[in-house]
Protein backbone atom coordinates (compact mmCIF):
# COMPACT_ATOMS: atom_id res chain seq x y z
CA UNK A 1 0.00 0.00 0.00
CA UNK A 2 2.82 2.50 0.74
CA UNK A 3 3.27 2.26 -2.88
CA UNK A 4 -0.16 3.83 -3.87
CA UNK A 5 0.18 6.60 -0.90
CA UNK A 6 3.58 7.60 -2.83
CA UNK A 7 1.29 7.72 -5.84
CA UNK A 8 -1.39 9.89 -4.66
CA UNK A 9 1.29 12.27 -2.62
CA UNK A 10 2.99 12.51 -6.10
CA UNK A 11 0.19 13.24 -7.97
CA UNK A 12 -0.84 15.86 -5.19
CA UNK A 13 2.62 17.76 -5.21
CA UNK A 14 2.45 18.07 -9.10
CA UNK A 15 -0.92 19.17 -9.08
CA UNK A 16 0.08 22.13 -6.45
CA UNK A 17 3.78 22.71 -8.19
CA UNK A 18 2.10 23.03 -11.82
CA UNK A 19 -0.83 25.23 -10.12
CA UNK A 20 1.36 27.47 -8.36
CA UNK A 21 3.68 27.27 -12.02
CA UNK A 22 0.34 28.79 -13.82
CA UNK A 23 -0.84 31.20 -11.28
CA UNK A 24 3.10 32.46 -11.37
CA UNK A 25 2.53 33.07 -14.85
CA UNK A 26 -0.62 35.08 -14.94
CA UNK A 27 -0.55 36.48 -11.96
CA UNK A 28 2.05 39.39 -13.49
CA UNK A 29 -0.22 40.02 -16.43
CA UNK A 30 -2.98 40.64 -14.32
CA UNK A 31 -0.65 43.14 -11.67
CA UNK A 32 0.56 44.85 -14.91
CA UNK A 33 -2.10 45.69 -15.94
CA UNK A 34 -3.37 47.10 -12.80
CA UNK A 35 -0.18 48.61 -12.18
CA UNK A 36 -0.65 50.80 -15.01
CA UNK A 37 -3.96 51.69 -14.35
CA UNK A 38 -3.39 52.91 -11.03
CA UNK A 39 -0.49 54.98 -11.80
CA UNK A 40 -1.34 56.20 -14.94
CA UNK A 41 -5.16 57.37 -14.36
CA UNK A 42 -4.18 60.38 -12.32
CA UNK A 43 -2.49 61.86 -15.84
CA UNK A 44 -5.64 61.29 -17.71
CA UNK A 45 -7.62 64.41 -18.71
CA UNK A 46 -9.51 66.06 -21.11
CA UNK A 47 -6.02 68.52 -21.82
CA UNK A 48 -4.13 65.25 -21.98
CA UNK A 49 -6.24 63.42 -24.29
CA UNK A 50 -6.60 66.38 -27.04
CA UNK A 51 -4.41 68.61 -26.55
CA UNK A 52 -0.92 68.77 -28.21
CA UNK A 53 2.94 67.90 -26.48
CA UNK A 54 4.54 70.89 -25.51
CA UNK A 55 7.55 72.27 -23.23
CA UNK A 56 9.35 69.65 -24.99
CA UNK A 57 7.14 67.16 -24.80
CA UNK A 58 7.22 67.56 -20.76
CA UNK A 59 3.56 68.70 -20.50
CA UNK A 60 0.96 69.05 -22.19
CA UNK A 61 -1.31 66.28 -24.32
CA UNK A 62 -0.60 63.43 -26.61
CA UNK A 63 -3.62 63.92 -29.25
CA UNK A 64 -0.98 63.40 -32.72
CA UNK A 65 0.40 60.19 -30.54
CA UNK A 66 -3.42 58.87 -30.33
CA UNK A 67 -3.94 60.09 -34.20
CA UNK A 68 -0.73 58.15 -35.45
CA UNK A 69 -1.53 54.89 -33.84
CA UNK A 70 -5.23 55.48 -35.29
CA UNK A 71 -4.53 56.16 -38.67
CA UNK A 72 -1.20 53.57 -38.81
CA UNK A 73 -4.00 51.18 -37.69
CA UNK A 74 -6.39 52.25 -40.26
CA UNK A 75 -3.39 52.06 -42.75
CA UNK A 76 -2.60 48.29 -41.88
CA UNK A 77 -6.77 47.83 -42.44
CA UNK A 78 -6.81 49.06 -45.61
CA UNK A 79 -3.71 46.59 -46.78
CA UNK A 80 -3.67 43.65 -44.94
CA UNK A 81 -7.48 42.65 -44.56
CA UNK A 82 -8.51 42.12 -48.19
CA UNK A 83 -4.94 41.04 -49.16
CA UNK A 84 -5.32 38.43 -45.86
CA UNK A 85 -8.75 37.48 -46.22
CA UNK A 86 -8.10 36.52 -49.89
CA UNK A 87 -5.51 34.67 -49.15
CA UNK A 88 -7.24 32.61 -46.62
CA UNK A 89 -9.95 32.11 -49.14
CA UNK A 90 -7.07 30.52 -51.58
CA UNK A 91 -5.60 27.97 -48.82
CA UNK A 92 -9.25 27.10 -47.56
CA UNK A 93 -11.36 26.90 -50.81
CA UNK A 94 -9.15 26.50 -54.24
CA UNK A 95 -5.54 25.37 -52.76
CA UNK A 96 -5.11 21.29 -53.10
CA UNK A 97 -2.06 19.83 -50.97
CA UNK A 98 0.74 20.60 -53.78
CA UNK A 99 4.20 21.08 -53.51
CA UNK A 100 3.34 24.78 -53.88
CA UNK A 101 0.75 25.71 -51.18
CA UNK A 102 3.20 23.89 -48.95
CA UNK A 103 5.41 26.05 -49.62
CA UNK A 104 2.59 29.02 -49.35
CA UNK A 105 2.34 27.60 -46.15
CA UNK A 106 5.82 27.40 -45.22
CA UNK A 107 6.07 31.05 -46.36
CA UNK A 108 3.21 32.02 -43.67
CA UNK A 109 5.12 30.62 -40.82
CA UNK A 110 8.55 32.32 -41.72
CA UNK A 111 6.49 35.35 -42.47
CA UNK A 112 5.08 35.11 -38.95
CA UNK A 113 8.45 34.27 -37.38
CA UNK A 114 10.47 37.13 -38.65
CA UNK A 115 11.27 39.31 -36.01
CA UNK A 116 9.56 42.76 -35.76
CA UNK A 117 12.86 44.52 -36.83
CA UNK A 118 13.99 43.07 -39.69
CA UNK A 119 10.59 44.32 -40.76
CA UNK A 120 11.31 47.47 -40.25
CA UNK A 121 14.83 47.55 -42.04
CA UNK A 122 12.79 45.81 -45.15
CA UNK A 123 10.36 48.52 -45.40
CA UNK A 124 13.02 51.18 -45.06
CA UNK A 125 14.40 49.26 -48.07
CA UNK A 126 11.76 48.52 -50.04
CA UNK A 127 9.17 51.26 -49.66
CA UNK A 128 11.21 54.11 -48.02
CA UNK A 129 13.67 54.15 -50.57
CA UNK A 130 13.37 52.26 -53.08
CA UNK A 131 9.74 53.50 -53.55
CA UNK A 132 10.64 56.75 -52.47
CA UNK A 133 7.83 57.34 -50.17
CA UNK A 134 9.76 58.90 -47.69
CA UNK A 135 9.21 58.22 -43.70
CA UNK A 136 5.53 58.00 -44.40
CA UNK A 137 2.35 56.63 -43.21
CA UNK A 138 1.95 54.92 -45.95
CA UNK A 139 5.44 53.47 -45.90
CA UNK A 140 4.58 52.55 -42.05
CA UNK A 141 1.07 51.17 -42.55
CA UNK A 142 2.01 48.86 -45.73
CA UNK A 143 5.17 47.57 -43.94
CA UNK A 144 2.88 46.65 -40.59
CA UNK A 145 0.38 45.11 -43.03
CA UNK A 146 3.11 42.43 -44.20
CA UNK A 147 3.78 41.84 -40.62
CA UNK A 148 0.11 41.45 -39.91
CA UNK A 149 -0.71 39.38 -42.82
CA UNK A 150 -0.04 36.13 -41.09
CA UNK A 151 -2.29 36.23 -38.01
CA UNK A 152 -4.74 37.16 -40.48
CA UNK A 153 -4.43 34.61 -43.10
CA UNK A 154 -3.77 31.58 -40.41
CA UNK A 155 -7.40 32.70 -38.35
CA UNK A 156 -9.23 33.08 -41.09
CA UNK A 157 -8.37 29.78 -43.06
CA UNK A 158 -9.21 28.03 -39.69
CA UNK A 159 -12.23 30.09 -39.69
CA UNK A 160 -13.36 29.10 -43.14
CA UNK A 161 -12.43 25.64 -42.44
CA UNK A 162 -14.98 25.06 -39.73
CA UNK A 163 -17.24 25.80 -42.05
CA UNK A 164 -19.06 22.57 -43.11
CA UNK A 165 -18.55 20.98 -46.18
CA UNK A 166 -21.63 20.33 -46.58
CA UNK A 167 -22.76 23.94 -46.30
CA UNK A 168 -20.83 24.00 -49.87
CA UNK A 169 -22.13 20.83 -51.20
CA UNK A 170 -25.61 22.23 -51.24
CA UNK A 171 -24.96 25.36 -52.44
CA UNK A 172 -23.38 23.89 -55.68
CA UNK A 173 -25.87 21.88 -55.83
CA UNK A 174 -28.48 24.50 -56.12
CA UNK A 175 -26.67 26.47 -59.17
CA UNK A 176 -24.41 28.55 -57.66
CA UNK A 177 -21.45 29.01 -58.69
CA UNK A 178 -17.64 28.65 -56.50
CA UNK A 179 -17.69 32.31 -55.76
CA UNK A 180 -21.08 33.13 -54.89
CA UNK A 181 -21.06 30.15 -52.79
CA UNK A 182 -18.00 31.30 -50.89
CA UNK A 183 -19.41 35.18 -51.09
CA UNK A 184 -22.95 33.64 -49.85
CA UNK A 185 -22.27 31.03 -47.65
CA UNK A 186 -18.65 30.48 -46.92
CA UNK A 187 -17.37 34.10 -45.97
CA UNK A 188 -20.98 34.76 -43.85
CA UNK A 189 -20.69 31.93 -41.92
CA UNK A 190 -17.02 32.48 -40.68
CA UNK A 191 -16.88 35.99 -40.54
CA UNK A 192 -17.04 36.26 -36.72
CA UNK A 193 -14.06 33.91 -36.86
CA UNK A 194 -12.23 36.51 -39.57
CA UNK A 195 -13.08 39.22 -37.58
CA UNK A 196 -11.63 38.22 -34.50
CA UNK A 197 -8.54 37.14 -36.27
CA UNK A 198 -7.88 40.56 -38.43
CA UNK A 199 -8.75 42.47 -34.40
CA UNK A 200 -6.23 39.95 -33.40
CA UNK A 201 -3.91 41.31 -35.71
CA UNK A 202 -4.04 44.61 -36.42
CA UNK A 203 -4.07 45.07 -32.42
CA UNK A 204 -0.39 43.77 -32.69
CA UNK A 205 0.44 46.16 -35.23
CA UNK A 206 -0.81 48.80 -33.42
CA UNK A 207 1.47 48.07 -30.42
CA UNK A 208 4.45 47.65 -32.81
CA UNK A 209 7.35 50.06 -32.39
CA UNK A 210 10.02 48.37 -34.22
CA UNK A 211 8.55 48.36 -37.73
CA UNK A 212 7.90 51.74 -37.97
CA UNK A 213 11.01 53.42 -36.40
CA UNK A 214 12.19 53.75 -39.72
CA UNK A 215 9.65 53.62 -41.85
CA UNK A 216 7.06 56.16 -40.39
CA UNK A 217 7.39 57.34 -36.75
CA UNK A 218 8.43 61.12 -35.82
CA UNK A 219 9.96 61.96 -32.82
CA UNK A 220 7.85 65.28 -32.35
CA UNK A 221 5.57 66.79 -34.52
CA UNK A 222 3.70 70.34 -33.87
CA UNK A 223 0.91 69.41 -35.81
CA UNK A 224 -1.46 66.22 -37.13
CA UNK A 225 -0.30 64.51 -40.17
CA UNK A 226 -1.80 65.54 -43.45
CA UNK A 227 -1.61 63.27 -45.91
CA UNK A 228 -0.57 59.37 -46.04
CA UNK A 229 2.81 60.74 -47.18
CA UNK A 230 4.00 62.40 -43.91
CA UNK A 231 5.71 60.95 -40.78
CA UNK A 232 3.26 60.50 -38.02
CA UNK A 233 3.70 60.48 -34.10
CA UNK A 234 2.80 57.03 -32.51
CA UNK A 235 1.59 55.83 -29.12
CA UNK A 236 4.14 53.22 -28.84
CA UNK A 237 7.14 55.19 -30.61
CA UNK A 238 6.57 58.17 -28.07
CA UNK A 239 6.21 56.26 -25.04
CA UNK A 240 9.44 54.59 -25.95
CA UNK A 241 10.85 58.45 -26.59
CA UNK A 242 9.63 59.83 -23.67
CA UNK A 243 10.42 57.16 -21.19
CA UNK A 244 14.37 56.95 -22.94
CA UNK A 245 15.15 59.78 -24.79
CA UNK A 246 13.73 63.11 -22.96
CA UNK A 247 15.35 63.93 -20.15
CA UNK A 248 13.65 64.96 -16.50
CA UNK A 249 10.38 63.55 -17.86
CA UNK A 250 7.34 63.75 -15.85
CA UNK A 251 6.76 60.15 -14.76
CA UNK A 252 2.87 60.90 -14.68
CA UNK A 253 2.78 61.82 -18.76
CA UNK A 254 5.02 58.61 -18.98
CA UNK A 255 2.57 56.07 -17.04
CA UNK A 256 -0.87 58.10 -18.87
CA UNK A 257 0.79 57.53 -22.48
CA UNK A 258 1.07 53.73 -21.06
CA UNK A 259 -2.07 53.76 -19.78
CA UNK A 260 -3.57 55.25 -22.85
CA UNK A 261 -1.20 52.61 -25.42
CA UNK A 262 -2.90 49.70 -22.97
CA UNK A 263 -6.52 50.88 -23.20
CA UNK A 264 -6.06 50.91 -27.37
CA UNK A 265 -5.05 47.42 -27.56
CA UNK A 266 -6.81 45.90 -24.62
CA UNK A 267 -10.12 47.31 -25.85
CA UNK A 268 -8.97 45.27 -28.98
CA UNK A 269 -8.36 42.53 -27.49
CA UNK A 270 -11.24 42.08 -25.62
CA UNK A 271 -13.73 43.00 -28.72
CA UNK A 272 -12.09 40.17 -30.38
CA UNK A 273 -12.89 38.45 -27.31
CA UNK A 274 -16.55 38.60 -27.10
CA UNK A 275 -16.95 38.29 -30.94
CA UNK A 276 -15.30 35.10 -31.01
CA UNK A 277 -17.31 33.55 -27.47
CA UNK A 278 -20.83 35.44 -28.74
CA UNK A 279 -20.21 33.67 -32.19
CA UNK A 280 -19.43 30.08 -30.54
CA UNK A 281 -22.49 30.07 -28.25
CA UNK A 282 -24.74 31.14 -31.38
CA UNK A 283 -23.13 28.36 -33.71
CA UNK A 284 -25.91 25.20 -34.43
CA UNK A 285 -23.00 23.09 -36.16
CA UNK B 1 -25.82 38.17 -68.34
CA UNK B 2 -24.05 34.58 -68.45
CA UNK B 3 -20.79 35.67 -70.08
CA UNK B 4 -20.54 38.43 -67.82
CA UNK B 5 -21.00 36.19 -64.91
CA UNK B 6 -18.27 34.03 -65.93
CA UNK B 7 -15.87 36.78 -66.65
CA UNK B 8 -16.10 37.99 -63.38
CA UNK B 9 -15.85 34.86 -61.52
CA UNK B 10 -12.85 34.11 -63.39
CA UNK B 11 -11.39 37.42 -62.79
CA UNK B 12 -11.98 36.96 -59.02
CA UNK B 13 -10.81 33.90 -59.14
CA UNK B 14 -7.50 34.88 -60.01
CA UNK B 15 -7.08 38.05 -57.59
CA UNK B 16 -7.51 35.16 -54.95
CA UNK B 17 -5.14 33.09 -56.24
CA UNK B 18 -2.65 36.07 -56.71
CA UNK B 19 -2.81 36.40 -52.48
CA UNK B 20 -2.65 32.91 -51.84
CA UNK B 21 0.86 33.20 -53.54
CA UNK B 22 1.49 36.70 -51.85
CA UNK B 23 2.95 35.36 -49.13
CA UNK B 24 5.66 33.21 -50.61
CA UNK B 25 6.55 36.47 -52.97
CA UNK B 26 6.90 38.52 -49.57
CA UNK B 27 9.28 36.42 -47.71
CA UNK B 28 11.59 36.20 -51.19
CA UNK B 29 11.24 40.18 -51.85
CA UNK B 30 12.57 40.91 -47.49
CA UNK B 31 15.01 38.53 -48.10
CA UNK B 32 15.96 40.14 -51.81
CA UNK B 33 16.36 43.54 -49.42
CA UNK B 34 18.31 42.17 -46.48
CA UNK B 35 20.57 40.97 -49.26
CA UNK B 36 21.01 43.72 -51.47
CA UNK B 37 22.00 46.42 -48.81
CA UNK B 38 23.62 43.90 -46.59
CA UNK B 39 25.80 41.88 -48.63
CA UNK B 40 28.04 44.82 -49.39
CA UNK B 41 28.83 45.14 -45.62
CA UNK B 42 30.78 41.66 -46.68
CA UNK B 43 32.39 43.81 -49.17
CA UNK B 44 33.40 46.47 -47.36
CA UNK B 45 34.58 44.90 -44.02
CA UNK B 46 36.90 42.12 -44.06
CA UNK B 47 35.17 38.66 -42.37
CA UNK B 48 38.01 38.37 -39.73
CA UNK B 49 36.66 42.35 -38.89
CA UNK B 50 33.54 41.15 -38.84
CA UNK B 51 33.37 38.35 -36.93
CA UNK B 52 35.11 39.72 -34.29
CA UNK B 53 34.94 41.08 -30.25
CA UNK B 54 34.96 44.79 -30.93
CA UNK B 55 31.57 46.73 -31.89
CA UNK B 56 32.19 50.42 -32.24
CA UNK B 57 31.26 51.96 -35.25
CA UNK B 58 32.22 55.36 -34.92
CA UNK B 59 35.76 54.19 -35.17
CA UNK B 60 35.04 51.66 -38.08
CA UNK B 61 34.74 48.40 -35.67
CA UNK B 62 32.32 46.28 -36.98
CA UNK B 63 32.86 43.07 -34.80
CA UNK B 64 29.42 41.71 -34.52
CA UNK B 65 30.18 38.72 -32.17
CA UNK B 66 29.47 40.84 -28.89
CA UNK B 67 26.04 41.45 -30.63
CA UNK B 68 25.59 37.96 -31.30
CA UNK B 69 26.40 36.77 -27.91
CA UNK B 70 24.23 39.67 -26.21
CA UNK B 71 21.22 37.95 -28.21
CA UNK B 72 21.97 34.42 -27.33
CA UNK B 73 22.57 35.02 -23.75
CA UNK B 74 19.53 36.95 -23.30
CA UNK B 75 17.37 34.20 -25.08
CA UNK B 76 19.00 31.16 -23.45
CA UNK B 77 18.08 32.89 -20.00
CA UNK B 78 14.72 33.82 -21.49
CA UNK B 79 13.73 29.88 -22.44
CA UNK B 80 15.14 29.33 -19.35
CA UNK B 81 12.16 30.82 -17.73
CA UNK B 82 9.64 30.43 -20.69
CA UNK B 83 9.80 26.59 -21.37
CA UNK B 84 9.08 25.28 -17.96
CA UNK B 85 6.43 28.33 -17.10
CA UNK B 86 5.07 27.77 -20.60
CA UNK B 87 4.37 24.13 -20.84
CA UNK B 88 3.28 24.02 -17.04
CA UNK B 89 0.86 26.50 -17.86
CA UNK B 90 -0.20 24.48 -20.89
CA UNK B 91 -0.28 21.06 -18.71
CA UNK B 92 -2.36 23.28 -16.22
CA UNK B 93 -4.99 24.71 -18.24
CA UNK B 94 -5.29 21.35 -20.95
CA UNK B 95 -5.39 18.73 -18.23
CA UNK B 96 -5.83 20.05 -14.87
CA UNK B 97 -7.87 22.94 -14.67
CA UNK B 98 -11.77 22.90 -14.60
CA UNK B 99 -14.03 24.58 -17.37
CA UNK B 100 -14.21 27.76 -15.84
CA UNK B 101 -10.63 28.60 -15.14
CA UNK B 102 -9.42 27.38 -18.21
CA UNK B 103 -11.94 30.00 -20.36
CA UNK B 104 -10.42 33.02 -17.54
CA UNK B 105 -6.90 31.62 -18.34
CA UNK B 106 -6.57 31.66 -21.98
CA UNK B 107 -7.38 35.10 -22.86
CA UNK B 108 -5.32 36.16 -20.02
CA UNK B 109 -2.59 34.56 -21.64
CA UNK B 110 -3.32 35.24 -25.08
CA UNK B 111 -3.71 39.36 -23.31
CA UNK B 112 -0.13 39.08 -22.47
CA UNK B 113 0.80 37.83 -26.05
CA UNK B 114 -1.14 41.32 -27.12
CA UNK B 115 0.67 43.53 -24.55
CA UNK B 116 3.09 46.02 -26.47
CA UNK B 117 6.74 45.08 -25.82
CA UNK B 118 7.14 48.85 -25.67
CA UNK B 119 4.76 48.82 -22.56
CA UNK B 120 6.59 45.76 -20.60
CA UNK B 121 10.15 47.31 -21.39
CA UNK B 122 8.90 50.68 -19.86
CA UNK B 123 7.22 48.67 -16.73
CA UNK B 124 11.08 47.06 -17.21
CA UNK B 125 12.82 50.50 -16.87
CA UNK B 126 10.95 51.71 -13.90
CA UNK B 127 9.87 48.86 -11.75
CA UNK B 128 11.97 45.65 -12.46
CA UNK B 129 15.46 47.18 -13.11
CA UNK B 130 15.62 49.33 -9.91
CA UNK B 131 14.43 46.22 -7.84
CA UNK B 132 17.10 43.84 -9.39
CA UNK B 133 19.55 46.73 -8.89
CA UNK B 134 18.46 46.50 -5.37
CA UNK B 135 17.66 42.64 -4.85
CA UNK B 136 21.51 41.82 -6.05
CA UNK B 137 23.24 44.76 -5.29
CA UNK B 138 24.36 45.54 -8.38
CA UNK B 139 25.95 48.52 -9.83
CA UNK B 140 22.86 49.27 -12.71
CA UNK B 141 19.85 47.07 -13.08
CA UNK B 142 19.63 47.21 -16.93
CA UNK B 143 21.60 43.80 -17.40
CA UNK B 144 20.74 40.49 -19.34
CA UNK B 145 18.87 39.50 -16.44
CA UNK B 146 16.18 42.47 -16.62
CA UNK B 147 15.96 41.70 -20.89
CA UNK B 148 15.87 37.70 -19.96
CA UNK B 149 13.01 38.00 -17.50
CA UNK B 150 10.57 40.13 -19.33
CA UNK B 151 11.54 38.32 -22.53
CA UNK B 152 10.71 35.12 -20.79
CA UNK B 153 7.45 37.26 -20.21
CA UNK B 154 6.85 37.58 -23.88
CA UNK B 155 7.34 33.72 -25.25
CA UNK B 156 5.45 32.55 -22.73
CA UNK B 157 1.84 32.97 -24.58
CA UNK B 158 3.75 31.50 -27.74
CA UNK B 159 4.84 28.18 -25.67
CA UNK B 160 1.17 28.24 -24.09
CA UNK B 161 -0.53 28.34 -26.54
CA UNK B 162 1.61 26.12 -29.02
CA UNK B 163 1.86 23.52 -26.61
CA UNK B 164 -1.86 23.44 -25.22
CA UNK B 165 -3.15 22.96 -28.89
CA UNK B 166 -0.42 19.71 -28.81
CA UNK B 167 -1.94 18.59 -25.65
CA UNK B 168 -5.29 18.83 -26.60
CA UNK B 169 -4.91 17.04 -29.99
CA UNK B 170 -3.68 13.66 -27.99
CA UNK B 171 -6.32 11.37 -28.29
CA UNK B 172 -9.05 10.99 -25.27
CA UNK B 173 -8.32 7.71 -25.70
CA UNK B 174 -4.44 7.51 -24.49
CA UNK B 175 -5.09 8.71 -21.19
CA UNK B 176 -8.35 6.53 -20.68
CA UNK B 177 -5.98 3.58 -21.64
CA UNK B 178 -3.21 4.88 -19.15
CA UNK B 179 -6.31 5.21 -15.85
CA UNK B 180 -7.69 2.17 -16.95
CA UNK B 181 -4.08 0.39 -16.23
CA UNK B 182 -4.82 2.45 -12.73
CA UNK B 183 -2.32 5.58 -13.28
CA UNK B 184 -3.40 7.85 -11.59
CA UNK B 185 -3.82 11.80 -13.56
CA UNK B 186 -0.41 12.92 -12.83
CA UNK B 187 1.34 9.38 -14.20
CA UNK B 188 -0.72 9.89 -17.50
CA UNK B 189 0.62 13.25 -18.01
CA UNK B 190 3.59 12.82 -17.48
CA UNK B 191 4.20 9.38 -19.22
CA UNK B 192 1.71 9.52 -21.62
CA UNK B 193 -0.16 12.94 -23.01
CA UNK B 194 3.58 15.05 -22.90
CA UNK B 195 5.54 12.02 -24.69
CA UNK B 196 2.66 12.33 -27.41
CA UNK B 197 2.18 15.36 -27.63
CA UNK B 198 6.33 15.75 -27.56
CA UNK B 199 6.54 16.74 -31.07
CA UNK B 200 3.94 19.77 -30.83
CA UNK B 201 5.50 20.87 -27.44
CA UNK B 202 9.31 20.97 -28.98
CA UNK B 203 7.83 23.14 -31.58
CA UNK B 204 6.10 25.50 -28.83
CA UNK B 205 9.82 25.73 -27.19
CA UNK B 206 11.34 26.59 -31.06
CA UNK B 207 8.59 28.98 -31.37
CA UNK B 208 9.20 30.70 -28.28
CA UNK B 209 12.87 31.05 -28.54
CA UNK B 210 12.31 32.09 -32.22
CA UNK B 211 10.00 35.05 -30.29
CA UNK B 212 12.61 35.70 -27.69
CA UNK B 213 15.35 36.04 -29.94
CA UNK B 214 13.32 38.55 -32.36
CA UNK B 215 12.16 40.49 -29.65
CA UNK B 216 13.61 44.17 -30.27
CA UNK B 217 12.00 47.12 -27.87
CA UNK B 218 11.86 45.69 -24.53
CA UNK B 219 15.61 44.62 -24.55
CA UNK B 220 16.77 47.75 -26.43
CA UNK B 221 15.23 49.41 -23.18
CA UNK B 222 16.37 47.31 -20.34
CA UNK B 223 19.34 45.20 -20.88
CA UNK B 224 21.95 48.88 -21.01
CA UNK B 225 23.30 48.10 -24.53
CA UNK B 226 27.09 48.20 -24.01
CA UNK B 227 28.54 46.03 -26.33
CA UNK B 228 30.31 43.69 -24.53
CA UNK B 229 31.58 39.77 -24.89
CA UNK B 230 28.95 37.83 -23.07
CA UNK B 231 30.42 34.19 -22.85
CA UNK B 232 30.58 34.44 -18.54
CA UNK B 233 27.97 33.41 -16.91
CA UNK B 234 28.67 36.91 -14.46
CA UNK B 235 27.57 38.23 -17.94
CA UNK B 236 24.02 37.70 -16.92
CA UNK B 237 24.67 40.70 -14.32
CA UNK B 238 26.26 43.12 -16.38
CA UNK B 239 24.77 45.28 -19.38
CA UNK B 240 24.90 43.71 -23.07
CA UNK B 241 23.51 44.24 -26.40
CA UNK B 242 21.64 42.23 -28.84
CA UNK B 243 21.68 42.30 -32.70
CA UNK B 244 17.92 43.21 -32.53
CA UNK B 245 18.81 46.62 -30.06
CA UNK B 246 21.53 47.66 -32.08
CA UNK B 247 19.71 47.93 -35.56
CA UNK B 248 17.00 49.83 -33.89
CA UNK B 249 18.94 51.83 -31.96
CA UNK B 250 21.74 52.87 -35.20
CA UNK B 251 19.42 52.63 -38.22
CA UNK B 252 18.06 56.01 -37.17
CA UNK B 253 21.53 57.68 -36.57
CA UNK B 254 23.17 56.26 -40.04
CA UNK B 255 23.95 57.63 -43.64
CA UNK B 256 22.20 55.86 -45.97
CA UNK B 257 24.82 53.64 -47.98
CA UNK B 258 27.48 53.62 -45.36
CA UNK B 259 28.99 51.12 -44.43
CA UNK B 260 27.68 50.98 -41.05
CA UNK B 261 24.17 50.93 -42.76
CA UNK B 262 25.11 47.88 -44.65
CA UNK B 263 26.54 46.40 -41.70
CA UNK B 264 23.20 46.49 -40.27
CA UNK B 265 21.51 45.38 -42.63
CA UNK B 266 24.17 42.15 -42.47
CA UNK B 267 22.89 41.68 -38.91
CA UNK B 268 19.14 41.97 -39.85
CA UNK B 269 20.31 39.42 -43.08
CA UNK B 270 21.58 37.15 -39.37
CA UNK B 271 18.53 37.45 -37.89
CA UNK B 272 16.35 36.60 -40.60
CA UNK B 273 18.09 33.43 -41.79
CA UNK B 274 18.45 32.55 -37.96
CA UNK B 275 14.51 32.87 -37.74
CA UNK B 276 13.76 30.97 -40.79
CA UNK B 277 15.82 28.37 -39.96
CA UNK B 278 14.06 28.22 -36.14
CA UNK B 279 10.55 28.28 -38.12
CA UNK B 280 11.46 25.52 -41.08
CA UNK B 281 12.90 22.94 -38.16
CA UNK B 282 9.64 24.06 -35.96
CA UNK B 283 7.69 23.06 -38.62
CA UNK B 284 9.26 19.82 -40.07
CA UNK B 285 9.27 18.93 -36.27
CA UNK B 286 5.50 18.71 -37.04
CA UNK B 287 5.50 17.57 -40.15
CA UNK B 288 7.51 14.48 -39.39
CA UNK B 289 5.33 13.55 -36.56
CA UNK B 290 2.22 13.94 -38.59
CA UNK B 291 3.42 11.63 -41.31
CA UNK B 292 5.24 8.94 -38.07
CA UNK B 293 1.49 9.05 -36.80
CA UNK B 294 -0.39 8.24 -40.06
CA UNK B 295 1.84 5.63 -40.37
CA UNK B 296 1.17 3.92 -37.01
CA UNK B 297 -2.56 4.81 -37.60
CA UNK B 298 -2.89 2.72 -41.36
Amino acid sequence: MKLSINRHLMQRLGFTGITLMAIATVTPIVAVVIYILIQGLPAISTEFLTGFPHDGMRAGGILPAIIGTLYLTIGTAIFSVPLGIAAAIYLSEYASDTPLTRTIRIAIINLAGIPSVVYGLFGLGLFVIFLKFGTSILAASMTLSIMTLPVIISTAEESLRSVPQGFRTVSISLGATRWQTIRRIVLKEALPGILTGVILGLERAAGETAPILFTGAAFFLPRLPGSPFDATMALPYHLFVISTQVPEMPIKIQYGTALVLLVFVLTMNLIATVIRSRARSKRQW
Amino acid sequence: MEKSLNWREFVITRLIQASGYSAIIFVALIFFFLLREGLPALAEVKPSELFNVRWYPIEDYFGILPLLTGSLIITLGAALIAVPFGIGTAVYISEIAPRWMREILKPLVELLGGLPSVVLGFLGILVLSPFIRVFLDLPTGLTALTGSILLGGIAVPTVVSVAEDALDAVPRAYREGAWALGATKWQTIWRVTLPAAKSGVLTAVMLGVGRAIGETMTVMMVTGNAPVLAIKLGSLFSPVRTMTATIAAEMGEVASGSTHYHVLFFIGMVLFLISLGVNIAASSVVFRAKKRAERILS
